[in-house]
C-alpha cells in the first residue's frame, strides 16, 4: 500500500463504501465526519447499514437521503435538543419505506467494536440484567462465566465494511491523532475493513513522531486521508471549532417535515458539489463564530532522546 | 439581572425547584456519572454549591470534568478542557463503571413504575412503537453497576405509570426483595434506584422497595402529587416541605447554568 493516501472526498467515498456495505462514522458528538455523510448521500448509495453510537443529525439526514436500509445503534436524537424525524417516521410508520433496527446500549456497541478489532467472537459485559433489550434484540445472548462465577452478556463483535473518522490531524500515510472525547474512533476504525481518515490538517510525518502517544490510527489500517478543514460541522472539533447549537436546534424544526428535509438536502448536499461550496455557502462569518473563546494549551512534555 | 420579574408565581419555576432539590440530594457523594439533559444542570449545580468536591463523570470519556458554561448536551468540548482525565468510551464503561468507581448514576426516563424501573425505549408495541425514544445510551449499564441511582423528571399520568411499556433499566424489579436477590445471586454492584426528584416532590424508596413520598415542594398538594401518578402513591407519615431554592442557587442557575432558561422555564 502507498504510504501517501491523501484522496479528494469524492474519489475516497467512490472508491471505498459500496452499496450495501456497513458503514460506521463515529465520533460521540465530537468529530463526526458529516463532510463524508454528505458526499455517500451526493453519490446515492444504496442499501447501506449505518452504524453508530448516537445517529445523530448526520444519519438522519442520511437516512432521509435514502441510502439505508438498517440501522445499527445505542442512542437516537438530536443531542440536548430533540430527536431525529426522518428515522422515527421510518420506524413508528415505515414510510416511505421500513428501516431495520438493531438495539444495544453504549457499553454493548463499544465492546462489539471491541470484539470486532481484537477479532473476538463476542464480548461480555454486565449490563442488560432484568432489561427486555436481550428480548427485543436477541443477538444479545446471557452467557455462563467457564470460570463458575455468574453469568454475565455477550454482544457479538461488529465488523463495518468502511469506517470513517475524522481528527485534527493525519500525515499522508494516515496516522491520526486525536485530542478532547476519543468516544469510540479507535475501536471502531481497527474493527473496520476499510478506513477513512478526514483531517482538519495534514501534516508532516515528523509532527506525528514528536508525540505518539496522541496517535490513534496508525496509518498501517488507513485506506484513504480526506483533508477537510470544518469538515466535522455542525459537530465540533475540540481546539479548533464548536458545536454550531444554532444549527442543532434548526434541525429541530426541519426533521419534522419530510418536504422540508428534502429541500434542506437539496440546497445543502445535491446542489453542491463539495464541502468547499458547503463552506462558501454557510459563510465566514458563520465559522469564525465557532472559533473557542480562549485558548487553553497543553503543557509541553518532553519525551527523551535515547541513542 | 436578578431584580427581573421571577419565572413563576412564588418567585421560582417548578423547574428550577426540581433541579435545586436534585442537586442537594448530591451532598455527600464524590463520584456521578452524569445524564443528558435535567441531570446535567442539577449535577453542575450540586458542584457549584453542595458537593464542591464532585467529580463528574461523563460516558463520552471525561472522568473529573469542570465545565465552565451548561454542556450543550452530554458531549461538550467544555466538559474536556480542565478536566482531570479525557479517556475511550471503553475505558470510561469498563474501568470506572464497571469497575466500580461510580457512586451515583444520574438519569432521566420517559416513563418510571412504583419499582423505579425504568423506560426510555418506546411508548407502543416495540416492533411499531407509538412514539420511538431515544433508547438506552448507557442507561442500562448505569443503572446496573452504579452504586446508587438517582431519577429526575416531571410527574405526569404519562410519565408515572402502572406498568410501563419497555424496560430499559431495571429499578427494583417487582419489589426490594426480588430484586436484592437477583443482584446478589447477579454480583451486581448496584443497589438500584435511591432518588426520584420530580417537578412535585422527592420520593425515597421504602424498604419493600416501592417509592414513598418524603417531601412535597412548595406549592405542590397531594392531590396534584395523585393526579399525576398512574397508581395510588405511598406518602410519607411525616412529609415535609423541600426547603424553597436560595438566591445563591436561583443565581448560579439564571446566570451561570442556564441563561437562556431552556430547562427551567
Amino acid at each position: 500500500m502507498s504510504s501517501f493516501k491523501v484522496a479528494s472526498m469524492h474519489d475516497a467515498v467512490a472508491d471505498l463504501v459500496r452499496d450495501g456495505d456497513t458503514v460506521a462514522i463515529e465520533g460521540f458528538t465530537h468529530l463526526i465526519s458529516f463532510a463524508a455523510g454528505h458526499e455517500i448521500i451526493r453519490q446515492r448509495k444504496r442499501d447501506l447499514t449505518l452504524a453508530r453510537l448516537t445517529p445523530d443529525l448526520i444519519y438522519d439526514q442520511m437516512v432521509a437521503g435514502g441510502v439505508a436500509r438498517k440501522l445499527i445503534f445505542s442512542w437516537l436524537g438530536n443531542p440536548g435538543v430533540g430527536g431525529l424525524g426522518a428515522i422515527r417516521r421510518r420506524i413508528e410508520t415505515g414510510e416511505p419505506a421500513p428501516l431495520e433496527v438493531e438495539e444495544y446500549s453504549h457499553f454493548g456497541m463499544v465492546g462489539r467494536y471491541t470484539a470486532g478489532a481484537a477479532n473476538l467472537p463476542f464480548f461480555p459485559i454486565r449490563s442488560y440484567f432484568e432489561s427486555d433489550l436481550p428480548v427485543a434484540n436477541p443477538l444479545i445472548r446471557e452467557i455462563e462465566s467457564p470460570y463458575g462465577d455468574g453469568v454475565v452478556y455477550a454482544v457479538p463483535p461488529l465488523k463495518p465494511d468502511v469506517t470513517i473518522v475524522h481528527a485534527q490531524r493525519a500525515d499522508a500515510a494516515g496516522n491520526a491523532q486525536v485530542w478532547g472525547l476519543l468516544g469510540c474512533q479507535k475501536e471502531a476504525a481497527f474493527a473496520a475493513e476499510r478506513v477513512i481518515v478526514v483531517v482538519e490538517e495534514l501534516v508532516d510525518e515528523a509532527v506525528v513522531r514528536a508525540d505518539p502517544n496522541r496517535t490513534i490510527i496508525p496509518g498501517l489500517i488507513v485506506d484513504a486521508v480526506v483533508v477537510e478543514p470544518f469538515g466535522a460541522h455542525p459537530s465540533y472539533v475540540q481546539g479548533a471549532y464548536d458545536r454550531d447549537n444554532r444549527f442543532y436546534l434548526e434541525w429541530d424544526a426541519i426533521t419534522r417535515d419530510e418536504d422540508a428535509i428534502q429541500a434542506w438536502l437539496r440546497d445543502w448536499v445535491y446542489d453542491l458539489d463539495g464541502r468547499t461550496a458547503y463552506l462558501e455557502k454557510l459563510g465566514l462569518e458563520r465559522i469564525a463564530a465557532l472559533r473557542p473563546s480562549g485558548s487553553a494549551p497543553s503543557g509541553v512534555v518532553d519525551y527523551g532522546e535515547y541513542r | 439581572m436578578t431584580d427581573e420579574p421571577t419565572r413563576a408565581d412564588g418567585g421560582f419555576s417548578k423547574s428550577e425547584m426540581m433541579i435545586v432539590a436534585a442537586a442537594r440530594e448530591l451532598a455527600g457523594r464524590r463520584v456521578c456519572f452524569v445524564g443528558v439533559g435535567l441531570p446535567n444542570i442539577a449535577v453542575n449545580l450540586a458542584q457549584r454549591t453542595v458537593a464542591p468536591d464532585l467529580e463528574l463523570v461523563y460516558e463520552a470519556g471525561v472522568f473529573g470534568a469542570r465545565p465552565a458554561r451548561l454542556p450543550l448536551s452530554i458531549g461538550d468540548p467544555t466538559i474536556v478542557t480542565g478536566a482531570t482525565a479525557a479517556v475511550s468510551m471503553y475505558e470510561l464503561f469498563s474501568f470506572y463503571l464497571q469497575g466500580g468507581l461510580i457512586d451515583v448514576g444520574f438519569l432521566g426516563a420517559a416513563q418510571i413504575d412504583r419499582f423505579g424501573n425504568i423506560n426510555t425505549t418506546v411508548i407502543g408495541d416495540y416492533g411499531r412503537p407509538k412514539t420511538r425514544l431515544p433508547g438506552s445510551g448507557g442507561a442500562c449499564e448505569i443503572a446496573i453497576n452504579a452504586r446508587e441511582v438517582f431519577v429526575i423528571m416531571r410527574q405526569s399520568r404519562r410519565s408515572f405509570v402502572e406498568r410501563i411499556d419497555f424496560r430499559t433499566s431495571p429499578g427494583n424489579l417487582g419489589g426490594a426483595e426480588q430484586a436484592e436477590r437477583i443482584r446478589r445471586e447477579g454480583g451486581w454492584l448496584g443497589r438500584g434506584p435511591s432518588v426520584v426528584v420530580t417537578d412535585l416532590g422527592i420520593w425515597h424508596f421504602d424498604d419493600d422497595g416501592e417509592m414513598r413520598l418524603d417531601s412535597l415542594h412548595p406549592g405542590a398538594s397531594l392531590d396534584e402529587v395523585r393526579s399525576t401518578i398512574g397508581w395510588e402513591p405511598r406518602v410519607s407519615r411525616d412529609v415535609s416541605t423541600t426547603p424553597p431554592p436560595t438566591d445563591a442557587e436561583l443565581r448560579l442557575i439564571r446566570d451561570e447554568l442556564d441563561p437562556g432558561g431552556t430547562y427551567t422555564r
